[in-house]
């Protein structure tokens, strides 16, 4: 997030577009339902299904799956055309206007609405308005922004509304992007990414290498970018990959096209799987080591603001489980390293020097300050929001965005469109929540989310077995009839192993980030002949 | 914001403008009584448990009192007293408050003031209100409405923090009852199961299903720490009893979460505790785990490894970092897999 939780009071309204913000980040989903039905505070959403805070909200907007750029586009078109824009922000502040404002030209009311699928072609305009009154307005969004083909680019777009709109840089605006797991933030920030060292340092760059080729002692460090998650898959089948280490993943669950990636597991010769589980993934494992859960373990975790946060020991560990850190430091010893890590502070200390955004920040400080990083020195507060007077390249680059489809249309044999998610009660790939009583209990089973108009084409009753199909593969699973996805549209979580959304999901990627397209792909139901 | 000087049970202390009464002196580590008052939510004002006698004269309701710069305030003398415990013999007599079958029993805010104020037994003439007991509805609630006082403060987390509006009151005659939407059982209501309310009520009334037959409440200990779930990043109090099982986790005020969570963070915990956890490292002979010690399997990973590097060259691997780790473990993945390894091939699951 550039901004933080605690501003949620300062924002005169909000877009949440992709986020099912109070099922996926329930307490934030609490603040803004706070602000929105207790005090007054304007609210715009976009999503595929009807959420809770759509209930809510004074203009909704139920695309298409995938077509998050056409109506971010929509909106902006109207601010040009009626020079609703920050003027004054736009010239000082920001650069590439002149092609965002030609792009935009063609995304007039009733061409988005075309593309989005939307039968409110009117309201684009007038909650472009609106949001051009809401001073300062926050925009918020989730996995429903970035897990398509064209995740990037839907990124680019909520940062050219949000310049466009001025709201970039002050207390109670920002682009907040809601970080689905407890530490996804950290790990970016540390590195655990094939494209760069710590704190987003390119790996592809001399400099850099000789940095850190100094501070661990080490020389011809790689300069080539490294392969993503789901390339990982890929080189595996085709052989160039033998081994894998897997900490706390859970990839047979939680990556696109299951069949796939099972098939790369077993094509591999080694397969090492760290966890506190028998997961579904560490069933192909070669060897099997048990780590501590969080509960059990002392370090930092880095939150969706940005915001670092001590964990405390609460348990001692369980049978001979052992820290993650200590797995990691007597594999790289016995492989030659003379690694010398007594406890996690230790580690984090060298995170200081290679980090320069958390230079400033100590295990002493983070029991008793809230610090968001940048931080570069101990007396330094850290960072509420980020681009206060100027953007780190300088001036905010406006990117002219073309709407592009998902990789996978619809057609006459796969008809319907296939969304995945989180619910409330479940996360991830259920290894902590489904092992866990009551959450298991309220939730014991997968489903499919159809709306009535189409249970009732196809004859199906809330409840029922039926069976979905993608080109990747079949699941039986049971439908809850439903008005929260629109027509044509299905949603299914991705939490339960027995009725696995992943088996249907595609791995089309996105070419510059690599993420999957989790949130469109082309399906059929079918009931089941009795 | 102004700072304001007040005299408080003849001490100087410093307020802010805009505080009241009760707020300047807890932050003063004055501690007036209070029972409707609870700094999460807004203000009552109802139960008049903490009255204060300002500026020698009048007593006023110390949680709605605006402090003013120079006031007097007395906390307690024979008067309040005997008002005070005027109130809890009423409030005891209007319900059936047995602590020995409670589970707020030890952490009780109308037991602690019972016993502080010398409370002797309950006022006999009082009617018993006929209330609902539910101890089945919800996985993770349970109410007891014999021990309810009226407070409102579930009411008003449940419409403040929560923002699901669960609770109301009813009136029914003379009798005002606490009701979940519209007097549905507490587990076929709209609750979502955050567990805000049970955290803020002062009593036994609402309370979790994960503490009976888990120890007293003066035997447990407690430890914070950050939610695994989402990025949120709730500060969570986790409890656990002598025996080291966890037995509820209360949302920190500290964190960015001011005290609140969502039903992962309050009732998710306990796969920490599960049988089924991994305990002994396994490796795979001839197609089936079986145990191992760390040294056995340590030195065929790090073998193993070395061998494929030397083989194939370091692009050859690849890890596998977690969103659900430090900073630290993740910091040395990769360190390893670029120092050691010698390769860029890691990642991990923060685009799914
Ligand atoms: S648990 Fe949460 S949602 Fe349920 S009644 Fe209490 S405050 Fe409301
Ligand atoms: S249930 Fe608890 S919090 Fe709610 S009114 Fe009764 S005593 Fe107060
Ligand atoms: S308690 Fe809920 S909202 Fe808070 S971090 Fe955990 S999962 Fe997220
Ligand atoms: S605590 Fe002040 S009136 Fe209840």
């Amino acid at each position: 997030m550039t901004n933080s939780i605690r501003e949620i009071p300062l924002s005169a309204g909000f877009l949440v577009i992709g986020s099912n913000t109070t099922e996926n980040h329930p307490v934030m989903g609490s603040m803004i339902k706070n602000a929105v039905i207790n005090n007054g505070k304007k609210l715009i959403v976009v999503d595929p299904r009807e959420i809770e805070l759509s209930r809510f909200a004074d203009y909704y907007f139920q695309i298409k799956p995938g077509t998050n750029i056409a109506i971010l586009n929509g909106f902006m078109h109207v601010l040009i055309k009626e020079g609703l824009y920050d003027k004054t922000f736009v010239e000082t502040r920001t650069e590439g206007f002149q092609e965002l404002a030609k792009t935009l030209e063609k995304y007039t009311p009733e061409y988005v609405a075309e593309i989005c699928g939307l039968n409110n072609p009117e309201d684009i305009p007038k909650a472009a308005r609106f949001m051009a009154e809401l001073k300062p307005m926050a925009l918020y969004y989730a996995m429903g922004i970035t897990q398509f083909v064209s995740g990037m680019n839907g990124v680019k777009s909520t940062a050219n509304l949000q310049m466009l709109l001025g709201n970039m840089g002050v207390p109670g605006g920002g682009v907040n992007p809601l970080r689905g797991q407890n530490n996804v933030q950290g790990a970016c920030d540390m590195g655990a990414l094939p494209v760069s060292y710590p704190a987003y340092q390119p790996v592809a760059n001399e400099e850099n290498k000789a940095k850190f080729e100094k501070l661990w002692g080490v020389s011809g460090l790689s300069a080539k970018p490294g392969l993503t998650l789901v390339e990982m898959f890929n080189a595996a089948t085709g052989g160039q990959l033998r081994a894998v280490y897997e900490m706390g993943e859970n990839p047979v669950m939680s990556d696109p096209n299951q069949n796939h990636v099972i098939e790369a597991l077993k094509s591999l010769e080694f397969l090492v799987v760290q966890d506190i589980f028998l997961t579904e993934t560490a069933q192909y494992a070669d060897v099997v080591l048990p780590s501590c859960t969080f509960l059990e373990k002392e370090g930092t975790v880095t939150n969706t603001e940005r915001r670092i946060q001590p964990m405390h020991q609460v348990l001692p560990p369980r049978g001979d489980a052992r820290d993650d850190w200590w797995i990691i430091t007597q594999i790289a010893n016995r492989m030659g390293a003379k690694w010398d890590y007594k406890k996690p502070q230790d580690i984090f200390e060298e995170i200081r020097t290679a980090t320069p955004s958390y230079a400033g920040i100590t295990y002493e400080r983070i029991e008793k300050e809230l610090i968001q990083w940048p931080c570069p020195s101990t007396d330094h507060p850290g960072t509420q929001y980020l681009h206060k007077d100027k953007f780190s390249r300088g001036l905010g680059l406006l990117t002219a965005i073309d709407y592009t489809p998902p990789a996978e249309g619809t057609d006459t044999e796969y008809p319907m469109i296939l969304t995945t998610g989180r619910i409330l009660e479940h996360f991830h790939t259920g290894t902590m929540s489904r092992n866990s009583r009551i959450l298991d209990e309220l939730v014991p089973e997968g489903f499919v989310q159809i709306n009535s108009n189409d249970a009732s084409n196809y004859n199906i009753t809330d409840g029922e077995v039926i069976s979905v199909s993608s080109r990747r593969g079949s699941i039986r699973i049971k439908a809850q009839v439903t008005d929260k996805p629109k027509p044509n549209v299905v949603f299914m979580p991705f939490h339960f192993y027995e009725a696995a959304a992943n088996v249907l999901t595609i791995d089309a990627l996105d070419p510059a980030c690599k993420i999957p397209e989790y949130k469109v792909c082309a399906c059929k139901i079918e009931k089941i002949a009795q | 914001m102004e700072e304001i000087t007040l005299l408080i049970d003849g001490r100087e202390v410093k307020g802010k403008q805009g505080q009241t009464v009760i707020e300047v002196a807890r932050e003063n580590g004055i501690n007036i009584p209070s029972l409707c008052y609870h700094p999460s939510v807004s203000k009552t004002g109802a139960c008049r448990i903490c009255l204060v006698r300002v500026n020698n004269r009048m007593l006023r309701p110390s949680c709605v009192e605006p402090a003013i710069d120079g006031m007097t305030v007395v906390t307690e003398d024979e008067d309040i007293v005997s008002m005070r415990k005027w109130i809890l013999e009423l409030l005891l007599s209007d319900g059936d408050h047995n602590c020995l079958y409670c589970d707020a029993d030890g952490d009780c805010e109308l037991q602690s003031l019972v016993k502080r104020y010398g409370v002797q037994e309950p006022r006999k003439e009082e009617p018993k209100r006929g209330r609902t007991i539910d101890n089945e509805s919800s996985r993770g609630i349970k109410r007891n409405e014999y021990r309810c006082i009226l407070c409102q403060r579930c009411v008003k987390a449940c419409r403040e923090i929560q923002v699901s509006n669960v609770w109301g009151f009813s009136e029914r005659g003379f009798e005002t009852r606490l009701i979940a939407d519209d007097d549905q059982k507490i587990g076929e209501s709209n609750c979502v199961m955050c567990g805000q309310c049970v955290q803020v009520c002062p009593t036994g009334a609402l309370t979790y299903q994960t503490v009976l037959g888990r120890g007293a409440n003066w035997e447990l200990t407690k430890e914070s720490s950050i939610c695994i779930y989402c990025g949120v990043g709730c500060k969570i109090d986790f409890y656990k009893n002598r025996e080291g099982i966890l037995v509820k986790a209360l949302g920190n005020y500290e964190g960015p979460n001011n005290g609140h969570l969502c039903v992962k963070g309050r009732f998710g915990f306990d796969f920490v505790q599960s049988p089924k956890r991994l305990s002994k490292p396994l490796i795979k002979r001839n197609g089936t785990f079986e145990e191992a010690t760390w040294d056995e399997a340590l030195d065929l990973v790090a073998g193993k490894f070395a061998e494929i590097k030397a083989k194939n060259g370091p692009d050859s691997i690849a890890a596998l970092s977690s969103a659900k780790c430090t900073n630290e473990e993740n910091y040395l993945m990769q360190k390893f897999m670029r120092a050691v390894i010698g390769t860029n091939n890691v990642d991990h699951c923060a685009r799914l």
